[in-house]
């Protein structure tokens, strides 16, 4: 029942989209000139088009994003378990998070986090 | 069916009375026993459910508007809308009838399946998160056993959203806004990840419902000792910079960037951008409060039988709110307050700081929950 009312959720979202959408096609203007579809770029004259190459460093971020989310996936269980596992739970999370810091570390050195 | 009339018309009540009984059943829960009697009852509850999202999407959307458009101003010296209605409080729902009657434009080249998607997934993110927010026993929509790790998967969808709203509409300015954004937004869910697990470590458990329950000797923020607070800090700076806001608000940068990833929304769509990015607001604020203050939880000082009886007869709704909207607030001054960082500066604060200061303060969390120091002392 949980997720049928989150799923039921999921529908309500895309009908109040489609319905905004609908809504506003029926009420609003539509745009007659044809300057009017053009990019928004303070009015000046365009030049050339938006797919453009940009700066390296936000692929390096979305990496180093990758590993540790991962790791915030696998810390997910241990925290649920922890009162449980006790010590040994503890020593061995210890180890599996500096192995992780110690890879921020060496991303740190290797200047990856200066935005070149 | 009459049954369910009543009882919606007495739950109403009783939120709003002093009763204190912990342990009511969500809608979905009410649904699923009554699925078995009559299926008519059940899909009520489960009307109920949807329409009481919807509503607080609406009226919490109008509000939030409302109250940042009054508080900025008050921060500025200014009076902020005083025309429409009773000192402006209207202005915000006339701001929507314009932006339903304007043109509904999508620029050119724009990749246009992908320009229809975002706002969706924007707009799903947020209203599959705001349906797990407990907000007093009576106002909880569902209760899953995995709501903690639910809200953060479904609040990814936003990124997304943000991330193809600005690479479809081909604008350069877009283009910037949705890359930082993205940059940003998944930098900071590390630390707000992290900063969830200390309460999950706590609790030992994921469900919104027993977090909240979990509290009723004392909040998490007390109870939990040093871990607790700086998680509770780490929170409320990552959620700012999940939320775009000043002094992270390099995504939208008004006045680098036009208005960033929704440069080219306009309409009703970008209306829809920008309820989500209020109510995403709200859910932040709503979660912190859930997890740290103790969601619904009245006040309590151990040894003070008085004061802790006066703090019981307010109705869990107004405890809920006035954390919430304390939070809301912390979150407007913030805002009004601070200039806006750089991308690089924002980056480091998060991979040099936040995030090893974050990983050290679960392992110290788990410190305090092996040693069973934590759950003593301060306010109960």
């Amino acid at each position: 029942m949980n997720y049928l009312i989150v799923f039921l959720e999921l529908l309500l979202s895309m009908a109040l989209v489609v319905g905004a959408l609908a809504f506003s096609r029926l009420l609003a203007p539509r745009p007659a000139v044809q300057t009017e579809s053009r990019p928004y770029e303070c009015g000046a004259e365009l030049v050339g088009n938006a797919r453009v190459r940009f700066h390296a460093g936000y692929y390096l971020v979305a990496l180093l994003f990758l590993v540790f989310d991962v790791e915030a996936a696998f810390l997910y269980p241990w925290a649920m378990a922890q009162a449980q596992v006790g010590l040994v739970g503890l020593i061995e999370i210890v180890v599996f998070i500096s192995i992780l810091l110690l890879a921020l570390v060496y991303a740190w050195k290797k200047r990856v986090l200066e935005w070149l | 069916m009459k049954a369910a009339w009543i009882t919606t018309a007495l739950l109403a009540l009783h939120s709003l009375s002093a009763a204190r009984d912990w342990t009511q059943p969500t809608l979905a829960e009410r649904a699923a026993e009554a699925a078995g009697r009559s299926p008519w009852e059940s899909a009520f509850w489960i009307g109920l459910g949807l329409a009481g999202t919807l509503a607080a999407m609406t009226l919490l959307g109008l509000s939030l508007v409302y109250a940042e458009r009054k508080i900025a101003a008050r921060f500025q010296c200014r009076l902020g809308p005083t025309r429409v209605g009773w000192r402006g409080t209207l202005q915000t729902l006339a701001d929507t009838f314009k932006l339903i009657s304007k043109a509904d434009l999508v620029p050119r080249d724009a990749d246009r399946l992908l320009f229809f998607t975002a706002p969706w997934l924007v707009v799903s993110g947020m209203l599959l998160a705001l349906v797990n927010i407990p907000a007093s026993p009576l106002l909880f929509v569902v209760d899953l056993n995995i709501g903690l790790l639910f809200i953060s998967a479904v609040g990814a969808l936003s990124v997304l959203g943000i991330l193809l709203g600005g690479w479809a509409s081909n604008n350069k300015w877009s283009l910037l806004g949705s890359m930082r954004a993205g940059a940003q937004i998944i930098s900071y869910e590390l630390s707000l990840t992290l900063s969830l697990l200390v309460i999950v470590l706590f609790t030992g458990s994921l469900s919104l419902g027993e977090i909240v329950q979990s509290q009723q000797e004392g909040w998490w923020l007390w109870r939990g000792h040093l871990p607790a607070m700086v998680a509770f800090l780490v929170f409320v700076i990552a959620s700012t910079a999940e939320l775009n806001r000043t002094p992270f608000d390099l995504a939208e940068g008004e006045s680098e960037l036009t208005a960033g990833f929704h440069t080219e929304y306009s309409g009703l769509r970008f209306a829809l951008f920008y309820l989500a990015e209020f109510l995403n607001m709200f859910i932040a604020a709503g979660l912190a409060a859930t997890l740290f203050l103790g969601g619904w939880m009245p006040l309590h000082i151990a040894g003070l039988q008085t004061f802790n009886r006066v703090m019981d007869f307010i109705p869990p709704l107004v405890w809920f709110g006035l954390k919430t909207g304390g939070l809301i607030f912390v979150f407007m001054w913030l805002r009004w307050t601070f200039p806006r960082l750089r991308i690089d500066q924002l980056l480091k604060l998060e991979w040099r700081f936040l995030l090893p200061l974050s990983m050290v303060n679960l392992l110290v969390a788990a410190l305090v929950l092996l040693l069973g120091v934590y759950g003593k002392g301060g306010p109960a």
